[in-house]
């Protein structure tokens, strides 16, 4: 295997890793499911490409662009839906992703549904620029879910009546969760469109938001680093085992299930890893070690 | 265009719309039994509709079966897979009474797991046509073209749903069925065996979802994402109202007349983006659709 070979799953995992973090906040830390993110993901990369390749514009504002054009969609839907009760708001993603994706067909300028090509790849999105992207994004996240908006979040999951009640604005914190995990997802798109050097409409269909979805519940609902590990696994995994392929989606469909049905909190069950709790592993390990030794002195 | 014409040409889109929408219904109506009964969307329903149009394909073709015979195995087949996935699937999760979500994510998971499953094995994801069973010519009724296949659509659907609906609505399980659905726990306590009930509805809900899946092959062709279907017949559901079974049909048949309008008179390139357009329209405006339950937090 080349370097070039590995890198080039590395930044693949990276971006999935990115949408997947996304939503880990929307399903995972605020209790709402998604069945549209390929859709923000679309938008982000149509836009931020279209910003490259018409505009001329430097590769990191057209990403930015991208993203919040995703996440100004994902206000839109949310104060569209976001009021309806669970299945509702479901069923609403899914018609907002294959419509995006169908608008995209017919839309002349980006191509129908042949797409967009020649996007510039040199210097764009590099290893480099994903881990860097990646390393951001995880720490705005984490001090989201630290933060009382990210407190309040985890309290809409477990209990959204009592969480009213006690004060939660319910719909705002759905709709921030939201917004988050669409700019993410758009900023994922625009890196895709960079790395590949071309965009169709239907690389976001449905299977591929679903795909995202199970990666946040592999790696485990409520966890940051959880779905870290589940975006390198998965991305990883099915790449390595080639002959594997077409059986990856069997595998994964029966995963989910299994999961839910004996360990519905998934790889890490909510818990992180943290620099403080290796440490704290470590000293404890040592910490046995020494009691071993006194026992036998 | 003459006028004559334009009005043959009209009814001509009723009637495409009229056998597409009861087709829809019949899947609709799978679709909302559960809901109204479990309060989560069974988004595995395409997979049992796939497989039934499969258990189909493949008696007609390989075992040669008369064309009734190999309806009545794709129903039954259609309707034991929707029962094993809720006993495989639901059960653990039900008794566990565990929320709503999960119930979504298994949903998901075991449609994913039906449909690859048959992509990786060694049907593959070809298209393939059943063999034809009527003849093309169709039935003319003044200048209005009447497909065979179209009419018997139209007539097996009808049948259906009356059948459903009389169970439904004159025996006594449906009592139990309708019992159910506003309580669960009441019932239970009326001496309802909800497992029954559930069971039930899966087993109604699979032999129409089989039914449909062989229409739907007959009409077009079979292969793996024909599941992807039910995604028209959860707007239809939508915009009936979820868990309204009258509303599921009334919804198949008008999202049916609106999508062979579209494609009669605008591009069929809009039709599905019409009915995508229509469903975030009706979450928007009125959530309930039109003759859904109002659904109040119980917490």
């Amino acid at each position: 295997m080349s370097w070039v070979y590995i890198s080039g799953i590395l930044i693949l995992s990276g971006i999935n890793m990115l949408t997947v973090l996304g939503l880990s906040l929307l399903t995972g830390f605020t209790g709402l499911f998604s069945f549209g993110h390929a859709g923000f993901m679309a938008i982000g990369a149509y836009i931020s490409a279209t910003m490259t390749m018409r505009m001329g514009m430097p590769f990191i504002p057209a990403l930015l662009i991208g993203g919040f054009a995703a996440m100004l969609a994902g206000l839109l839907i949310g104060k569209l839906t976001l009021n309806l009760k669970g299945d509702y708001f479901c069923i609403a993603t899914l018609g907002f992703g294959e419509a995006i994706r169908l608008i995209l067909d017919n839309i002349q300028f980006f191509g129908g549904a042949r797409g967009l090509a020649n996007i510039p790849t040199e210097g764009t999105t590099t290893l480099t620029s994903v881990v860097l992207i990646n390393v951001v994004a995880i720490t705005f996240l984490v001090f989201i879910i630290k933060s009382r908006h990210g407190r309040n979040m985890v309290a809409i999951r477990e209990e959204e009546m009592a969480s009213q009640v006690i004060g939660i604005d319910v719909f705002k914190y759905k709709l921030m969760s939201l917004a988050i995990s669409a700019l993410y997802a758009g900023v994922a798109g625009g890196l895709l469109a960079h790395y590949l050097g071309y965009i169709q409409p239907i690389m976001f269909k449905m299977v591929k938001s679903t795909e995202l979805t199970i990666i946040v519940i592999f790696g485990g609902l409520g966890s940051v680093s959880g779905s870290v590990i589940g975006a390198l696994l998965l991305t990883f995994l099915p790449e390595i085992l080639r002959s594997f392929y077409d059986w990856r989606l069997v595998v994964y469909g029966a995963a989910v299930i299994l999961i839910m049905i004996t360990r519905p909190q998934g790889l890490m069950g909510g818990k992180e890893i943290s620099l403080k709790g290796i440490f704290n592993f470590i000293k404890k390990f040592i910490n046995k070690n020494k009691d071993k030794e006194e026992v036998k002195s | 265009m003459t006028g004559g014409y334009k009005l043959s040409y009209f009814l001509q889109q009723i009637i495409n719309g009229l056998s597409i929408g009861s087709v829809y219904a019949l899947m609709a109506v799978g679709y909302s039994l559960v809901y109204s009964i479990m309060n989560f969307s069974n988004f595995a329903h395409g997979g049992v509709i796939m497989i039934g149009a499969y258990i189909g394909y493949f008696c007609l073709t390989m075992l040669k079966v008369p064309f009734f015979i190999a309806f009545i195995i794709s129903a039954l087949g259609a309707g034991l897979l929707a029962v094993s996935m809720e006993r495989i699937v639901y059960r653990p999760l039900r008794k566990r009474n565990a929320p709503f979500l999960y119930f979504i994510i298994s949903a998901m998971g075991a449609s994913i797991f039906l449909e690859n499953i048959v992509i990786a094995s060694p049907i593959g994801p070809t298209f393939r046509t059943y063999p034809p069973i009527f003849s093309t010519t169709p039935i003319m009724l003044g200048s209005v073209a009447l497909g065979r296949i179209d009419l018997l659509m139209f007539i097996i659907s009808a049948i259906s749903l009356a059948a459903l609906m009389y169970i439904i609505e004159k025996t006594k399980i449906g009592l139990s069925i309708r019992a159910t659905s506003y309580s669960i726990k009441g019932s239970t306590l009326m001496g309802v065996n909800v497992d029954q009930v559930i069971f039930i509805i899966f087993i109604m809900g699979g032999i129409l979802a089989g039914i449909a899946g062989m229409l739907f092959g007959m009409k077009y062709t079979v292969y793996p994402q024909i599941g992807n279907i039910t995604t028209k017949s959860f707007i239809a559901a939508v915009f009936g109202g979820l868990g309204s079974l009258p509303g599921a049909v009334f919804g198949s048949i008008l999202l049916g007349i609106i999508e062979t309008m579209t494609s009669g008179y605008l591009s069929s390139q809009y039709r599905d983006l019409i009915a995508f357009a229509l469903l975030i329209f009706v979450l928007v405006v009125k959530p309930t659709g039109l003759m859904g339950k109002s659904t109040e937090d119980k917490a």
